[in-house]
């Protein structure tokens, strides 16, 4: 069992300015000094992305964690310009495409729903796991392993004592990861990361 | 004579550079440093002045006069009429407690004659204007609330001076004849001495005209012929010429300088008339200080130290009692009030003016006149470090105390940054960065560009924008960034040089015409160059792709890495450049295009991505 030691966090948010969550997030997690945060939309406002850096900083990583709000039950624009242009072809996939291979993936998504909307019985009839599909055949695709997401529901109306809880719960649950004290095998039956502590 | 001239210059000006160094290093203030060496050069200790430090001391004066017009300047109109019961309520209650109290004093106490004791007390009830507008804008105390209240007081001294040496005569014993002729009106005029109110308004009307509507013309007409020192020349010109007039038609002279001032504050030239007249102000109330410190006379002193400092110490706590308790019923909060007192309880320089025509008038004895001179001075020497002792040992403990709220804070609202040059370049910069809420701070060398802006709502200083002493009136040492945006690449040079040597903290966003000039910028350790010939050069080639054919996203991607490359090379190409800086600039120039198109082929050959593109996958 391979022992993960650097984390590399990708926050996409195209206006954290106004996120207080999304800011909160990153301002606990970025003192760890096994976690990069790159702020994305702040790197490349104009899109235009730097495949080649974007590469090497995944090449150092060994889990991925992907930052962002749910926007319209999907991401914000830049997260698919990022797989459009560096999980290149004969790179991430494809002939010789394995650089990513073994490497671990999830996401953290702040949602202004709750879990209660994000089901078949509820307004939105499909889970979080389900609308991110399209991201873990991605993973999937470049032979990487995907986590349970992390969801910070009710966003929009979050007490911050509840938003400082989910940060410290997420924290912990990295730090754990870090020291190589949870099993990359999850407990059967976690759907979501928020269920750990 | 010239040689006599120079010495007495060197003597002034040596005292300074001595002096005042060494008791801002002490934290006492320049004031002190000034008078301290006045006393060392005066006829007491080295005798390098002579008895005339009386005479240089009224022509110095004339400091205080450009001084009250600069204060003007600061304060426009609007200001000014909101302070109009401060100014005569505490101004003239100061004076009329002040005046009771020492009367009393002098009356009961040292059996003066009712005349005698009423003279004197009105000039101890003065305060020196000249010290305490010094300190207060050297310690950054002009803002404070104790700060314009004690302005309020000393703009009513200054206006009551004028009645009081029209009354002087009729306390004489024997009646002075009016010998004092007040108006000394060319003869052309001279019909007009019959009306002295008619005179007087017709003063005050000229000087209004004058200030509001003629001279900003004269200053455009100025202005467009490009000549500092003739700026300079209108500067001195107009404030000189406030104040003859002022005194000719028997008004003070420092009144007068300061309702042009307040007239003019609304005008684009402002700030430039403060910077010009500034320097001049500066030096003759550091020539009038140095003069107060050489007229003590350590004779009068000797004789009776015992009376002499016990007299002091009178006039001072009296003073300081009525300004405590007049600080109390304007409302100033403990330490704001406890500032007032220590700021105003000296006796100041119109003392002088009005003890020399007691003297004139024959109301006290000579004897006792030379004492209460000596007594004048001490008090002004005394004022700076008891404003010392304030601030070192009263001051800090209200520091706990909530922060009193700066009253006048809006008058110069702070702007985090300033723009050089407004013109195409800069022009767009600005309206981007207030379309974005941020509030630039303007410097712009066009009066009718000036005059414009100001009239959309921009804050605007008019001038070249590498004078330091204008750059510091628009705030650059508080201000975080400059951004240098002037069509001339000499100019955003100098100014490169100039401002990281004078204001360090201050980040530099400058403009350059193209590679060469982003060069020499970087040799100066510039480190935000923006190219004007860059972005709009890729994007026109953007342009001509496109209605060549081409995708106008994938052009797009490729503009931003081309300027990027090019931002690279640039810094590559630097680097390189230092090398060979003895090759001439034509050549050189050659010899970097040449590498720069050598650096393009490397970069085409990485150029080719296939982003959403399989077409040439195997």
């Amino acid at each position: 069992m391979e022992k993960i030691t650097r984390v590399l966090l990708l926050a996409f948010h195209p206006r954290l300015e106004a996120s207080h969550v999304n800011r909160f997030l990153l301002n606990t997690l970025r003192e760890h000094p096994h976690i990069e945060v790159k702020d994305m939309y702040e790197l490349y406002p104009d899109f235009n992305i730097d495949v080649n850096k974007e590469q090497q900083d995944l090449l150092q990583a060994d889990l991925v964690i992907v930052q962002h709000p749910f926007f319209w039950y999907a991401a914000p624009p830049l997260i698919k310009q990022w797989i459009d242009l560096v999980l290149e072809h004969g790179w991430a996939y494809g002939t010789n495409g394995d650089k990513l291979k073994g490497k671990q993936i999830m996401h953290l998504v702040s949602s202004g729903g709750g879990f209660e909307d994000y089901c078949q019985q509820g307004k939105n009839l499909y889970t979080y796991t389900e609308l991110l599909r399209p991201f873990e055949l991605t993973y999937k695709f470049c032979q990487m392993q995907q986590l349970p997401t992390y969801v910070v529901p009710l966003a929009n109306k979050i007490a911050q004592i509840d938003l400082e809880q989910h940060a410290q719960q997420v924290k912990r649950i990295l730090e754990q990861w870090i020291a190589g004290e949870v099993d990359a095998k999850l407990p059967a039956g976690v759907t979501y990361l928020n269920e750990l502590n | 004579m010239a040689s006599g001239l120079f010495q007495h210059a060197l003597i002034y000006l040596g005292t300074a550079i001595v002096f005042v160094p060494i008791s801002k290093k002490l934290g006492i203030g320049s004031v002190l440093g000034y008078l301290i060496g006045g006393i060392l050069v005066g006829p007491f200790a080295l005798g390098l002045i002579g008895t005339e430090g009386h005479d240089v001391m009224h022509t110095a004066e004339f400091g205080v006069v450009m001084m009250l017009f600069i204060i003007g300047l600061e304060l426009n109109p609007a200001q000014f009429w909101k302070m109009r019961a401060k100014i005569v309520g505490l101004g003239g209650l100061q004076m009329l407690l002040t005046a009771v109290l020492l009367f009393m004093f002098l009356y009961l106490a040292l059996s003066f004659s009712f005349k005698a004791s009423l003279a004197l007390a009105l000039s101890f009830a003065m305060s020196s204007t000249a010290i305490v507008l010094q300190t207060l804008k050297e310690k950054l105390l002009d803002k404070t609330p104790a700060g314009q209240h004690a302005f309020s007081v000393l703009l009513f001294q200054d206006i009551a001076v004028i009645p009081i040496l029209a009354v002087l005569p009729l306390l004489a014993l024997q009646s002075a004849g009016g010998d004092t002729p007040a108006h000394r009106l060319p003869p052309f005029l001279s019909f007009l001495d019959q009306y002295p109110s008619l005179l007087l308004l017709a003063a005050v009307g000229f000087v209004f005209i004058l200030s509001r509507y003629l001279l900003p013309l004269v200053l455009r007409v100025i202005a467009k012929v490009q000549m500092r020192e003739l700026f300079t020349a209108a500067a001195l010109f107009f404030v000189i010429g406030i104040a003859w007039l002022m005194e000719s038609v028997g008004i003070s002279a420092a009144l007068g300088a300061f309702m042009a001032g307040v007239l003019l504050a609304n005008s684009e030239f402002r700030h430039e008339l403060e910077a010009d007249i500034n320097p001049f102000k500066g030096l003759l109330l550091g020539v009038f200080f140095t003069a107060v410190g050489s007229t003590i006379n350590f004779a009068v002193i000797a004789a009776d130290p015992a009376r002499v400092f016990s007299i002091v110490l009178i006039l001072m706590t009296v003073k300081w009692i009525v300004l405590y308790f007049l600080g109390r019923r304007f409302r100033l909060v403990a330490d704001q009030q406890l500032l007032f007192a220590f700021l105003l309880c000296q006796v100041g320089e119109f003392a002088f003016v009005l003890l020399a025509s007691i003297a004139q008038l024959g109301i006290v004895p000579k004897q006792e006149l030379d004492l209460f001179m000596a007594v004048v001075t001490i008090s002004m020497m005394v004022s700076p470090l008891l404003l010392f002792v304030y601030e070192r040992f009263v001051a800090p403990r209200f520091t706990n105390d909530k922060k009193t709220p700066v009253a006048y804070d809006a008058m110069e609202a702070a702007h985090h940054v300033i723009l050089v040059g407004f013109g195409h370049f800069g022009s767009t910069i600005g309206r981007f960065l207030r379309a974005n809420n941020t509030h630039a701070t303007i410097i712009d060398s066009d009066s009718e560009r000036v005059n414009l802006l100001r009239k959309m709502g921009f804050k605007v200083f008019y001038g070249d924008g590498t004078r330091l002493d204008l750059l510091e009136s628009a705030g650059a040492s508080d201000a975080q960034i400059l951004i240098s945006a002037i069509d001339d690449p000499h100019t955003n040079m100098e100014l490169s040089e100039l401002l990281p040597k004078h204001f360090p903290n201050l980040k530099l966003f400058v403009r350059a015409k193209n590679r060469y000039d982003a060069y020499e910028l970087m040799d100066k350790g510039i480190t935000h160059v923006h190219r004007e010939s860059l972005i709009d050069s890729v994007y026109m080639g953007v342009d001509i792709l496109s209605e060549l054919g081409h995708r106008k996203y994938t052009l797009h991607r490729k503009a931003q890495d081309f300027i990027k490359y090019d931002n690279e090379a640039l810094e590559k190409l630097y680097r390189h450049r230092k090398s060979d800086g003895y090759i001439s600039r034509l050549r050189a120039e050659t010899e970097l295009q040449e590498r720069l198109l050598q650096e393009d082929k490397q970069f085409l050959a990485k150029a080719e991505d296939s982003a959403w593109d399989s077409s040439h996958r195997n």
